[in-house]
């Protein structure tokens, strides 16, 4: 049984609203379903329930709103199913378009803020470490575990929502100091330690932890200490792709992880497994058959959404070649790192060399691209996995530099890797 | 072909509360229900899945653990609302996005889809049932009101 404060009771019997004690039900039938004993209070929700997957989706927060719902806790959104700023791109049916733009509005109704992206953490007040959250979206929780060392499990539509709207949730997982030790080492031994083309291998790699991972937590050595934010975002949401993994450690880099015996919290590892170059070759090769010289269709980058730091990545590399992209040129971001590009004039200078800025949503599950048949190319192990069953198309997997390169040629550029 | 009936009762913990029966259906991968299943079509869509093609309509689903996206809960409901998805699941780990699919399912449309998880020895034993069972399976309770996993009336290939 769980412990349930005076609180938590006055929710559930519903005297606070109907969609409180709705929200209340389903957190405790969660929490006794997790084994929590109790509930703790959150700080920020980010909800991942905006993408239009089917009526349910819709009922659920309709119910919500229909019986006064409002969020208690700072409260951000995750991509939805459209682009608002950019609706023109969509080329979905239209019964589609109303119900997914229904199901953001019923969101912001519900006191959400309009942010629509999965990077809330390239946003405004960032989780700090230590601080107990309630986020969903795969990569936004690896990314607040990992790297911000706040505290959420992994969250899903439903969940976080109902945490939203009563600044509860169950007290367990990676709520707790005790599980959020590594367990199983990853010992990198001659990882890339160039940066030009560096972020292609945190994907690889992140695809091959997740899938010998499962849901225990990973503890990364022998990565580069220099490792950005961006190469450690790549790394989580591929990680968090092929396995149920909510957290990592990266020795020497991620704030838990001083050193191994810390993200080991003294125990010894429940398995070490050594990881080479070679391996993550084969990782990559197994994801596309695409051959250097093959034909594009276009370019998708920014999936979780692109920062700063990349677009400025991205300007550079444009503007050291010699020719423009001939082929789509797509980048998915938040609407806010958007409004930063326009007031610094680099949107302007994006589109110059034609780039299509995608906001609020995602190339890969919704249409936007203007052509999907034949080769895209990303540098996403998240899109490379996921795009295919999506939206039916066929994969390149290449670095941001080899993108670029790529889309110049308007054919598939690799770096030679030397085997 | 001989048939061999040897009905099975197996102990299971209910993470999702409910009755439900169907025939078994041992998922040889996890399978992320966001992206990797079509609650429109029912049928699992995760282009290297080894049981792609396949409709989880109606069947005991039986998944070790689960993998992927957090948006996997919305499926799942969605699946359990216009029946395409699974009448029951049997984990051998528990999942909360898995078992809050079944939860709103039940909240919002009265629809119980039970969600249970059964230790290692147990597991082993119903995938070696499940592979040849032709017959349904439920999820119930025992006399004592623990929850069970009942195998009818089992039939096993070849013998």
């Amino acid at each position: 049984m769980i412990e349930l404060s005076d609180q938590d009771q006055s929710l559930l019997r519903g005297e606070q609203g109907d969609a409180a004690a709705l929200a209340m039900r389903i957190l405790v039938r969660s929490a006794e379903l997790m084994g929590a004993e109790r509930l703790l209070n959150i700080e920020s929700a980010h909800i991942d329930g905006c993408l239009y997957h089917g009526q349910a989706s819709l009922d659920f927060v309709e119910r919500l709103v229909a019986s006064g719902g409002k969020v208690v806790v700072p409260t951000t959104l995750n991509v939805g199913s459209l682009d608002l700023i950019h609706p023109e791109l969509f080329q979905g049916d239209d019964e589609t378009r109303s119900q997914a733009q229904r199901l953001m509005q019923a969101h912001i109704e519900l006191g959400c803020a309009s942010t629509f992206t999965c990077a809330p953490y390239q946003g405004p007040n960032r989780p700090r470490l230590g601080q107990q959250i309630a986020w969903a979206e795969s990569n936004a929780i690896v990314f607040a575990n990992s790297v911000l060392g706040a505290r959420t499990n992994r969250y899903g539509d439903f969940m976080d929502l109902c945490a939203a709207l009563t600044g509860r949730a169950p007290y367990c997982g990676l709520h707790v100091d005790a599980n959020r030790l590594g367990q199983i080492v990853f010992a990198l031994q001659d990882f890339p330690q160039e940066r030009a083309s560096r972020d292609i291998w945190f994907a690889a790699l992140g695809l091959l932890a997740g899938g010998r991972t499962g849901s225990a937590i990973p503890v990364f050595t022998g990565l580069p200490l220099d490792t950005t934010e961006d190469e450690l975002k790549a790394l989580g949401a591929a990680c968090a792709t092929t396995g149920a993994v909510g957290m990592f450690h990266a020795v020497g880099i991620t704030p838990e992880a001083g050193t191994l015996e810390q993200a080991l919290g003294g125990l010894p590892a429940v398995e070490t497994m050594i990881v080479t170059r070679a391996m993550l070759h084969q990782t990559r090769a197994a994801l596309s058959r695409a051959k250097p010289g093959d034909r594009l269709a276009a370019v998708s980058v920014g999936t979780p959404h692109f920062s700063l730091a990349e677009f400025d990545q991205l300007l550079q590399l444009l503007e050291s070649s010699a020719a423009k992209p001939r082929i789509d040129f797509y980048v998915n971001t938040s609407r806010y790192i958007l409004w930063e590009l326009e007031q610094s004039g680099k949107a302007a200078k994006l589109q110059d060399h034609g780039i299509t800025i995608v906001t609020d949503t995602c190339t890969y599950i919704t249409p936007v691209m203007r052509q999907t048949r034949g080769l895209i190319m990303t540098n996403s192990g998240k899109w490379a996995h996921y795009a295919p069953a999506n939206i039916g198309v066929e994969v390149a997997f290449g670095s941001l530099r080899e993108c670029v390169l790529s889309a110049v040629e308007g054919s598939l550029v690799l770096d030679d890797h030397g085997g | 072909m001989a048939v061999k009936p040897t009905p099975s009762l197996w102990p299971a913990t209910a993470v999702v509360t409910g009755h439900g029966r169907g025939r078994p259906l041992l998922l040889d991968q996890p399978l992320s229900f966001w992206g990797g299943y079509d609650a429109a079509a029912g049928r699992i869509i995760e282009a290297s899945h080894p049981q792609y093609g396949i409709s989880l309509a109606g069947r005991v689903m039986l998944m070790a653990r689960a993998k992927g996206s957090s948006s996997s809960s919305s499926v799942l409901a969605e699946a359990i609302r216009n029946g395409t998805g699974p009448s029951a699941i049997i984990m051998r780990e528990r999942d909360l996005i898995v078992g809050l699919g079944c939860i709103v399912a039940s909240e919002l449309y009265g629809l119980h889809v039970p969600a249970v998880v059964v230790d290692g020895t147990v597991w082993k034993d119903m995938g070696a049932h499940a592979k040849g069972a032709s017959t349904d399976w439920g999820i119930g309770v025992d006399q004592c009101g623990g929850c069970v996993v009942r195998g009818f009336g089992t039939r096993f290939l070849g013998l």
